[in-house]
């Protein structure tokens, strides 16, 4: 167990290693930063002193490990747009992005479960295959022109739901937040179904693979022949053991939910920082779009080692198999 | 590990397996919608009642017209409306077409000789690969594009990124299955060149499963190359694909002129159903184990 946790914290550290390479290159190979920040008429002294001031003049490899010793304490570069530090840029934003995020896996699990549920326990119905049908395009509709579609009906045909903002936020430990207040949820809606669309199809899949492999066990025939009552066994028996697996894939999932929140921020003009990183991309506000890569990759990557770890221990068949 | 229709079949398996794929009315919906587009989009500048690039023929004086209406010259009947600039939006969705295809057809054709080669060589590659398909798609190709710059070429590299991985992967698998075939030990005791026995010998008999994979990938290198153009990092406006067609129409929609977004919307998702459908069905006739 300790040799396996071992190399998956290495298996992390490399990932995250290759991205700090990857992006340290782009930072300083793509373009010479001393050129984005001088001024046009600057002279070649300027210029010179500068560079050293950067440490530009130095070996490529010192000035990568003076890169990572930057970052270790936070330190990404500023904004060129801003003006303020990329990081915190990107830590303001971040909060945002993570209430959507986590909203679109609760919706997840609310729809997609009993979906899922009911298309695995009676699958000859006809609501059955519309729900596989409905998976089906959830998987393969394009997820911006799904948000547009929200929009025209709910936003502008409708005028149920408003189509852009946060709406208003309560402050919380220094954060704003959109969820306490009832014109927050409002905001977050639409934004949120449409980002869980893709998880939602995942869930019911998942779900129903999972009742059709656990329906015909042995477990569930004997809790039938004792007379338990459906519903009983349904959530006692079937669902807590399909529970595992699927807790772990949308843990897994929830890293790539971070970051397909880039569309669903710019259709629905969600302060995140989806919407702040293509705002960047597209001012070449370049320490603030590595930042982002950096911070989210490794976001990415820790979650999905903790649930990777959790796996291993809630599952004793999972355990067993580790340590011997 | 030979199934016994296969075995049956084995005299001329391609035109066995053509007509089995045949067989299912979702591969005749999936082709036949499939041939359309990609008729409409070979066919573009002919099919098209007007150049929708050419700055000549479009009048402003058009702009956000409804589906149906008649041009103000008189000449043209606008069947999907038209879009800010006065465009005819029928004719600049099979232009759209035709570039969101190009880079969906040809991302997967470029990615899918890199992986196949990769696949095959093995080694190293398959690290490379497992790191690729761990992160999300989108943020590589945010990096990509953050890193290259905009534009159509970079986008197309960046998908072929992406996608080379999917081959990669499955062409290993097939191949470390044919290794241990006699042809194989045929082939080597012949004394043949590795260079020989890997694409003359083993590719052919890998490409089945490989060409469902491509037909996956073309469909996800077209939404992908989508949402690339409709958040402003692919097509530039003077060539759009659908997506940035979509991205155009955005802010008229919330005036309530829909045709502007909807229109290529259906079509873009018309192409990817399609292409689905044909390569479910696909792997549903090469996929041995589902022949059980």
């Amino acid at each position: 167990m300790l040799g396996w946790l071992l190399q998956r914290v290495a298996q992390a550290l490399l990932v995250i290693f290759a991205m700090s390479l990857v992006v340290f290159l782009g930072l300083h190979a793509v373009g010479n930063p001393a050129d984005l920040l001088l001024a046009p008429d600057a002279t070649q002294i300027d210029r010179a002193e500068l560079v050293a001031r950067l440490g530009l003049d130095r070996p490529l490899w010192e000035q990568y490990l003076n890169f990572v010793g930057s970052a270790l304490r936070g330190d990404l570069g500023r904004s060129f747009v801003y003006n303020v530090p990329a990081v915190t840029l990107i830590l303001q934003r971040l909060p945002a992005t993570l209430e959507l995020a986590f909203a679109a896996m609760i919706f997840a699990v609310i729809i997609g479960v009993p979906l899922g549920l009911y298309a695995g326990l009676y699958p000859e119905r006809l609501l059955s295959k519309l729900i596989q049908t409905g998976s089906i395009l959830g998987f393969s509709l394009p997820t911006f022109w799904v948000g547009l579609l929200l929009i025209m009906t709910f936003s502008v045909s409708l005028g149920w739901l408003p189509a852009s903002g946060r709406g208003e936020t309560v402050r919380v430990f220094g954060v704003e937040w959109s969820f306490l207040t009832l014109n927050g949820w409002r905001h977050l809606l639409l934004p949120a179904i449409n980002l869980s669309l893709f998880k939602v199809s995942l869930v019911i899949r998942l779900t129903r693979a999972g009742v059709r492999e656990v329906l015909p066990l042995d477990y569930v025939r004997f809790a039938r022949a004792k007379g338990l009552r459906r519903g009983r066994i349904v959530v006692m028996h079937i669902l807590r053991n399909i529970m595992i697996p699927l807790v772990t894939v949308l843990g897994l999932e929830l890293g790539s939910t971070i970051a397909f929140a880039v569309v669903t921020e710019s259709i629905f003009a969600w302060p995140g920082s989806g919407k702040l990183i293509l705002d960047s991309i597209n001012a070449l506000d370049r320490p603030v779009v590595m930042a982002y890569l950096l911070v989210v990759v490794t976001l990415f990557v820790i979650i999905n080692l903790v649930v990777d770890i959790l796996y291993r221990f809630l599952d004793p068949r999972v355990r067993e198999e580790a340590s011997t | 590990m030979t199934t016994v229709p296969a075995a049956a079949s084995a005299r001329r398996p391609s035109s066995s397996a053509l007509r089995r794929f045949l067989r299912a009315p979702s591969a005749w919906i999936g082709l036949g919608l499939m041939t359309l587009l990609v008729i409409g989009a070979v066919f573009a500048p002919q099919i098209a009642p007007q150049n929708p690039f050419d700055l000549a023929a479009i009048d402003v004086l058009d702009a956000r017209m409804t589906p149906g209406s008649v041009s103000s010259g008189g000449d043209i009947t606008y069947l999907l409306g038209t879009d800010g600039q006065g465009r005819d939006l029928f004719s600049a969705i099979l232009y759209g077409l035709r570039t969101s295809l190009t880079v969906g057809v040809g991302s997967a054709v470029l990615a899918g000789i890199i992986g196949i080669l990769g696949g095959l060589i093995d080694a190293l590659i398959m690290r490379l690969v497992d790191l690729l398909m761990s992160l999300p798609s989108i943020l590589i190709a945010l990096l990509m594009l953050a890193l290259l710059g905009k534009g159509i070429g970079n986008v197309v590299l960046t998908l072929v990124l992406l996608e080379w991985a999917y081959y990669a992967r499955t062409a290993r698998a097939q191949a470390l299955v044919e290794r241990k075939r006699d042809y194989f030990e045929a082939a080597r005791g012949l004394g043949l060149p590795t260079s020989r026995i890997l694409l003359r010998h083993v590719l052919p008999n890998c490409l089945p499963p490989l060409l469902v994979i491509a037909a996956l990938q073309v469909a996800r290198a077209i939404t992908l190359e989508a949402t690339l153009s409709f958040l402003g990092l692919g097509a530039p406006v003077t060539q759009p694909s659908l997506g940035l067609l979509i991205a155009n129409g955005f802010q008229f929609m919330l005036s309530g002129e829909y045709w502007i977004s909807f229109f290529p919307g259906l079509t873009l998702l018309t192409a990817i159903v399609a292409i689905n459908l044909v390569g479910d069905r696909l792997r549903e006739v090469l996929d041995p184990r589902a022949l059980k």
